[in-house]
C-alpha cells in the first residue's frame, strides 16, 4: 500500500491505496464521486477525463499514486464554474447527449477546447474530439454545444 | 481491465532511479506520464514487478537552444510533454518540424502526460517520436551508473519494444539539430482517426544530406536510403510508385497493401516538405 495526499474538488483527502488502482477506480469506488466513467480502460474512449492540475488527463491510465500532490477535478466539482455552466446549458439546448455515459468527460475536454481554443471553428472542435468517443448523438449536437460556447464566449 | 499487481517507488532525483533500477527484483520499468505503458498494463502486455515513478525528477524537462545556427543542437528532457512541444515549446526550424509531429499524437489529455522520452524508450513501433526524431537525427542521452552517454538515434532502436538502452539505464533526453530556417520537413501519418496510432509514417527532414524515414513498420523505422539520394540530386517530389521501389529495396516484409501505404505516407510527406 502507498500513501497519497492530493486534492479533489477542493477537499484535501489522504488515503492508502494499492499502487495498481487507477485514479478513475479511486475516485469513483474510493471517493463514491460516481460522475467520472469509465469506457474503455486504455485512453482511447475519453470517458475517464478529469482535470489534473487544471488540465485534462485519463484517469484510467494515470494511477492513483501518481496523483499524489496534485489537484483533481472531477464532473461533480464544476458547480461554480463560468464555462462549465455555459456548456452545461449548450449541452441541454442542442440536445448534446443521449445515454449520457460519454458525457463527463465530453464536457471536461469541452471546457478545455473552449477555454484553450477560443478561436476555434467547426474543423479543430471536431478534431479536438477526436479523443472523445460518443456511440449516440453522431457529434453534431455535441459540436454545436460547444461551438454555441465559443460564440458566447468570444462575444 | 486493471493492471496487474506491481510495488511502486517514487523517486525524487535521477540517482535515486538509477539505483532503484539498479538494485531491482524482477522486472523494473522506468513510467514517466505513464501515457504508453498505462494501457500496456491495463491491458496486462506489461507486467512489471516494479514500477519506477520519475514523474518528480528535476532536471529532466529542460529544454535549451544552444544556439540558432545550423549546426548548433537543442537539448531536450526526457520529460517535456507533447503538449508543450504542441504548444511551441521547442524554439526554431526543429520546434516547428516538432510542433506539427507533436499536436498529432493521440488526444490532448494524453499529450498533457505522455512524455517523449518515455514514447522513445517505449519503442512501440506504430508511435510518432521514433520515426520523427530519426529523421531530425542527433543524439540519445543515457544516464546508467557509470555516468552519462550517448546514443545516435540512427540504431537506437533495434526492434519493437526494444532499444540500446541497457536494463539499468534511463533515458534522459535528446540532442538534436537546430535546423536552418530555411530546412524543408514533411511529416504524414496514415491512420483512420485522428490521434490513433499510425498505420504508417512517412518523415523527412531536408537539409545538407536529407533524411527520410519509413516508420509505423512491423519493427524500427527505418531510412529510405534510395530517397535520401533523390532528394539530395534536387528531387521536389517523389511519386508513389518510385516510393513503393525504395521501401521494397529495404526489404521491410510488407505484404501489397503495406507497402502502398508506406509509400503514400512518404510520398505525401515530401510533398508537404515542398507545398
Amino acid at each position: 500500500m502507498t500513501e497519497l495526499t492530493l486534492k479533489i474538488n477542493g477537499e484535501e483527502v489522504t488515503a492508502n491505496v494499492e499502487p495498481r488502482l487507477s485514479l478513475a477506480d479511486y475516485i469513483r469506488d474510493h471517493r463514491r464521486l460516481t460522475g467520472t466513467h469509465l469506457g474503455c480502460e486504455h485512453g482511447v474512449c475519453g470517458a475517464c477525463t478529469v482535470l489534473m492540475n487544471g488540465e485534462p488527463v485519463r484517469s484510467c491510465i494515470t494511477f492513483a499514486v501518481v496523483a499524489d500532490g496534485t489537484e483533481v477535478t472531477t464532473i461533480e466539482g464544476f458547480d461554480d464554474d463560468d464555462p462549465m455552466a455555459q456548456l452545461r446549458q449548450a449541452f441541454h439546448e442542442n440536445h448534446a447527449l443521449q445515454c449520457g455515459y460519454c458525457t463527463p468527460g465530453m464536457l471536461v475536454a469541452a471546457r478545455d477546447i473552449v477555454t484553450r481554443l477560443p478561436d476555434a471553428d467547426e474543423d479543430r472542435v471536431r478534431l479536438e474530439l477526436a479523443g472523445n468517443l460518443c456511440r449516440c448523438t453522431g457529434y453534431v449536437g455535441i459540436v454545436n454545444a460547444i461551438l454555441a460556447v465559443l460564440e458566447q464566449r468570444r462575444a | 481491465m486493471k493492471s496487474a499487481k506491481f510495488d511502486h517507488q517514487r523517486t525524487a532525483s535521477l540517482d535515486d532511479a538509477l539505483a532503484a533500477l539498479g538494485g531491482a527484483d524482477g522486472e523494473a520499468r522506468i513510467m514517466g506520464g505513464g501515457q504508453s505503458l498505462g494501457p500496456m498494463m491495463n491491458l496486462r502486455l506489461a507486467q512489471p514487478d516494479l514500477l519506477i515513478d520519475i514523474s518528480r525528477v528535476s532536471g529532466l524537462d529542460g529544454i535549451e537552444a544552444a544556439g540558432d545556427n545550423a549546426g548548433d543542437s537543442v537539448r531536450i528532457g526526457a520529460r517535456v510533454t507533447h503538449a508543450r512541444i504542441e504548444d511551441g515549446g521547442v524554439p526554431g526550424a526543429t520546434g516547428a518540424y516538432m510542433q506539427e509531429v507533436a499536436r498529432g499524437i493521440s488526444y490532448r489529455s494524453v499529450r498533457n502526460r505522455g512524455t517523449i522520452g518515455g514514447s522513445v524508450a517505449h519503442a512501440d513501433p506504430s508511435a510518432d517520436w521514433p520515426s520523427a526524431l530519426l529523421a531530425l537525427g542527433g543524439d540519445v542521452v543515457i544516464s546508467g551508473q557509470d555516468g552519462e552517454r550517448r546514443m545516435p538515434l540512427d540504431g537506437f532502436q533495434i526492434g519493437p519494444f526494444a532499444t540500446g538502452l541497457g536494463y539499468d539505464e534511463i533515458l534522459t533526453g535528446f540532442d538534436l539539430p537546430a535546423l536552418g530556417g530555411d530546412t524543408k520537413w514533411g511529416y504524414y501519418k496514415v491512420n483512420r482517426k485522428p490521434g490513433e496510432f499510425a498505420d504508417a509514417i512517412g518523415a523527412v527532414v531536408i537539409e545538407s544530406g536529407p533524411r527520410a524515414v519509413c516508420g509505423a513498420t512491423e519493427s524500427a523505422p527505418f531510412r529510405v536510403t534510395g530517397m535520401e539520394e533523390k532528394l539530395a540530386g534536387g528531387a521536389t517530389e517523389i511519386s508513389v510508385a518510385e516510393a513503393r521501389d525504395m521501401i521494397a529495396a529495404h526489404d521491410p516484409g510488407f505484404d501489397d497493401y503495406d507497402l502502398q501505404i508506406h509509400a503514400v505516407a512518404l510520398s505525401r510527406a515530401v510533398g508537404r516538405a515542398f507545398s
